[in-house]
């Protein structure tokens, strides 16, 4: 039964890919492109990748339509038709195409126990967890203490990427209208999306926190956390007007998650040299080298949270606040 | 078990060919948002490509229950990596948008031969 | 223990210019004592977060990653030591702690790079320092920096996601992101075809990032359009440590294994590098813009690198790892005195830059000493890396004689182009008549003058580069069968 679903969401993940391609309105593109994330997602689910797919669904079908839709704001609706090339591009993939799926066929196939991939390092990350970490999840385990140096890269992605919008946008536009707009009032005048809206940032921002801490038991954890309770924020300045969401959490508070965060995370890592360790060992955190790894986990987990959710937000900002050519 | 055969070569297939939709999207449109449009695509076709290979047969998602003996778990090293590529994958989108709204801003469009022909 | 990257991951923002090249002097200065450790012959590895590889990301430094850590710090520190005046001038007071703060960014991410030895670790590290480099191109006055930037970004962005594509290939098969895991463990797989699109996708997405020709479109536009700092230190290593990853990947990884590889690489890389070299010097010659024309010139200086690579010999090997550091100290030095130039004149064309010698002599007499080492006149560093590669060629065979006209042909290309700006700079007709000598700031002057003169020491002391590129070359030998 869930083959047949597997199949079917798989399908409609080409024919949305293909609509996307094909589609000259660029917001309706962009909208395909959220339930394109979401298809993804339900299949990430399916294969067993429940972190990730909440991840995939918090960030791609959330943040990243928010980012499209607000550079769409700021830029074209409408692509417009362009000619030629695109006989040697389709060749040109047909071939890569075509290459792929023809080494399709010496892959493992799909769940087999006996695969390359599942011996060797898997079955002792499953095994070893309990006794040296001790926290049910094991995706947690990997990433913030096996694998624990990658994430700390990962966060100064994030950073990289806040830092760089903050400094391409950095720079005043063009033309400022004659008089300055009065700030955006949101969607004040509408009943509806105030009245559900409210209702719903609370409790988004309280799952975001709920999957921060609970990241260790469950599917969740510091990005996608970050990435929900970004999109509370979001919500709120979608309702109230950027203004006051700007009022709520200013842009200082905002710098200051994402410098901090990535300090917090480097932090541990050098507290754990400092007290006899490897970098990011974090069992001499503690007399009880469990205790001290599950600490670690804990405080790094808190710093990429904080710092996704506070360069997520930065970027929001920096995209809103820009005043649309006329 | 043929089902479950010929799913795991359509899982491939299917990555395959998103793949491929997505890089001729970023080759052949003019459009700079639809190229980045494409990269996302792209770029989720090989998440897909990840996630496929961690799936155990009867296996379920890595969160060790406790109490339950036997249980097999799918594979949770692919679901780190493609944790983190997902998070690369929007940093770099909204770096690619935030270039992309600037030149809008010095050239007044957004189409790739029209920049061209502008300088 | 291998404190580098540690120190070289600090990043609070808001650094000012100081303290972003004081980071960068403890960075090379850590480099300098990694590669003194190295010397003595063993390979520095360390386990992160304690875990031993496989499960956990090691790092490893052996005589090739001391050799590109080196260049990268170098150029990192040499670049930021000079930058302050020619960044005041490009860029706008308020975002430039957020420029630095990206700098060191890139900076740290290409030293990741190269300390590294799992394989998505290279991926995320790439990642970083590709990012930070488009937000730093972005930099650039002219607004034509902006499409350049764009551009670079969807290619650099497939290139990474293809190099993903392959490592999770080779995952599939072997179970192992640990590149030395992976050599092991690439015996026992059966299958060959797996692995043979997997070294496709790695080698063509390493290749996009390092501009191998033909995928090397993104890189003159971009180099040209970047501020003028940021040229002389995306130039002097960016590249290189793509081909660092590829070369490392390829023998490594791939080398023992695969029957047929040797004739795959050279069959398939050597024709590449040969057009890459050829054509790029070819188009130097006719460039009218002096950072273009520079810009171009180190798409063949690439070529000769990959050249190099592709003989499958410990002195092909040798040839490339010593241009690696010979051509980052010519390009570098270049670039550093194109910044000079810039000061007083904003149009960098050749035929705007006539006379310019009387005017600044100091500036054009070291941009003549690093166009020497580029054309590998005897007596400067680029000489030696030639001079290698020319041995290496003569001992492929046959073949070797065609290669070595193909090294003496685009090397007198090189004299052209050379020579053109040359002639203008001192021999062209300068269009205001009262010259009076104004020099770059002395800042940017003594940099530039500094790494002249490397060029010169390194071209008749060339020991310490020399030992460190043998000393990789048989280390990459070594895991061949």
């Amino acid at each position: 039964m869930i083959f047949v679903f597997a199949l079917f969401l798989l399908t409609l993940l080409v024919i949305t890919a293909i609509a996307i391609v094909r589609s000259e309105n660029l917001f309706v593109s962009v909208m395909l492109t959220s339930i394109f994330s979401l298809l993804m997602a339900a299949n990430f689910f399916i294969l067993d990748a429940a972190d990730v797919a909440l991840t995939e669904a918090a960030v791609g079908a959330g943040i990243t339509t928010v980012i499209f839709l607000s550079a769409l704001a700021l830029t074209a609706e409408r692509e417009k038709r362009r000619a030629g090339g695109q006989l040697v591009a389709l060749g040109a993939v047909g071939i890569l195409a075509a290459l792929i799926i023809y080494a399709t066929f010496d892959k493992p196939r799909l769940g087999d126990p006996e695969a390359p991939v599942h011996q060797h390092v898997a079955p002792w990350y499953l095994e070893k967890t309990p006794e040296y970490i001790d926290i049910p999840n094991v995706v947690t385990a990997i990433l913030s203490s096996y694998r624990g140096y990658d994430t700390l890269g990962e966060v100064f992605v994030v950073f990289t990427a806040c830092i760089g919008v903050l400094f391409i946008l950095g720079v005043k536009p063009p033309e400022q209208p004659a008089d300055r707009t009065a700030e955006s009032g949101g969607l004040r005048h509408h009943l509806i999306p105030q009245v559900v809206g409210r209702l719903l940032v609370p409790f988004i921002v309280l799952f975001g926190l709920y999957t921060q801490f609970h990241g260790e038991y469950g599917p969740g954890g510091g990005f996608q956390a970050g990435a929900i309770i970004a999109t509370g924020v979001i919500l709120y300045a979608l309702l109230e007007g950027e203004g006051e969401a700007l009022r709520a959490v200013p842009r200082s508070v905002l710098l200051g998650l994402v410098v901090g965060g990535a300090l917090l995370f480097g932090g541990v890592g050098i507290v754990c040299m400092l007290m006899g360790g490897a970098f990011l060992d974090y069992s001499v955190l503690s007399a009880d080298p469990v205790w001290g790894q599950q600490l670690g986990i804990i405080i790094i987990e808190a710093g990429v949270g904080m710092a996704v959710c506070g360069a997520l937000l930065s970027i929001f900002h920096a995209f809103a606040a820009r005043q649309s050519q006329p | 078990m043929k089902l479950l055969e010929l799913l795991g070569y359509f899982n491939y297939w299917v990555f395959a060919i998103t793949l491929v939709i997505g890089l001729y999207a970023v080759i052949s449109k003019a459009n700079l948002i639809k190229k980045l449009i494409g990269l996302s695509i792209f770029q989720s076709a090989v998440f897909l490509m990840y996630i496929t290979m961690d799936k155990v047969e009867g296996g379920t998602a890595p969160i060790i229950q406790a109490g339950v003996e036997d249980q097999i778990y799918s594979n949770p090293l692919p679901q780190v990596l493609i944790l983190t590529a997902i998070v690369v994958g929007v940093s770099t989108l909204a770096l690619g948008l935030a270039i992309v709204v600037r030149i809008n801003e010095r050239y007044g469009t957004i189409e790739e031969h029209e920049i061209l022909d502008a300088d | 223990m291998l404190s580098a990257p540690l120190i070289i991951l600090l990043q609070p923002r808001g650094l000012a210019w100081a303290g972003a090249t004081a980071v960068a002097l403890l960075s090379f200065a850590i480099a300098v004592a990694l590669t003194i450790a190295v010397l003595g012959g063993q390979t520095q590895v360390y386990a992160m977060g304690g875990w031993p590889a496989p499960y956990g990301i090691e790092l490893a430094v052996d005589s090739f990653s001391a050799l590109v850590l080196l260049v990268v710090t170098g150029a990192g520190a040499g670049a930021l030591l000079a930058a302050r005046p020619s960044i005041d001038q490009q860029i706008e007071h308020q975002r430039q702690p957020l420029f630095y703060s990206a700098w060191l960014l890139a900076m740290s991410g290409l030293a990741g790079i190269v300390v590294a030895a799992d394989a998505f670790n290279i991926f995320v590290f790439m990642e970083i320092s590709s990012l930070a480099s488009y937000v730093l191109i972005a930099g650039g006055p002219d607004r034509r920096a902006l499409p350049a930037v764009f551009k670079y970004l969807i290619m650099g962005t497939i290139g990474a996601t293809f190099y993903l594509i392959g490592v999770g290939l080779i995952y599939m098969m072997t179970g192992t992101l640990n590149l030395a895991d992976m050599e092991a463990r690439l015996g026992d797989v059966t299958e060959l075809n797996p692995i043979l699109v997997a070294a496709g996708f790695i080698t063509i997405g390493l290749a996009l990032k390092a501009a191998v020709f033909p995928l090397h479109v993104w890189l003159p536009n971009a180099y040209t359009q970047a501020p003028h700092m940021i040229t002389v230190f995306l130039a002097a290593c960016a590249t290189k440590v793509a081909i660092y990853v590829l070369i490392r990947f390829d023998y490594m990884v791939f080398q023992a294994k695969l029957d047929d590889h040797e004739a795959q690489f050279a069959l398939f890389l050597m024709p590449l590098a040969i057009l890459g070299i050829l054509v790029a010097s070819a188009v130097a010659m006719f460039e009218g813009h002096l950072k273009r024309l520079l810009a171009t010139s180190s798409v063949a200086q690439i070529g000769y690198i990959l050249l190099g690579a592709s003989f499958v010999s410990e002195s092909g090997l040798a040839a490339s790892a010593m241009h690696i550091f010979n051509h980052a100290l010519a390009k570098g030095g270049l670039f550093l005195a194109v910044a000079c130039l810039a000061f007083h004149y904003s149009d960098l064309r050749l035929d705007q830059l006539g006379g310019a010698a009387k005017r600044m002599p100091f500036t054009c007499a070291a941009l003549v000493v690093c166009g020497f080492s580029l054309i590998g006149i005897p007596g400067t560093a680029g000489f030696i890396s030639k001079w290698l590669l020319i041995t290496a060629a003569l001992e492929t065979g046959p073949m070797g004689w065609l290669l070595v006209a193909v090294i003496l042909v685009s090397s007198l290309m090189a004299v052209v182009y050379i020579w053109r700006i040359v002639e203008k700079l001192y021999f062209g007709a300068p269009d205001q008549d009262d010259i009076a000598v104004s020099e770059a700031p002395l800042q940017l002057l003594l940099v530039t003058w500094l790494v002249a003169l490397l060029n010169i020491g390194f071209g008749l002391f060339p020991t310490v580069p020399l030992t460190l590129a043998n000393a990789s070359a048989t280390v990459l030998m070594g895991y061949s069968g």
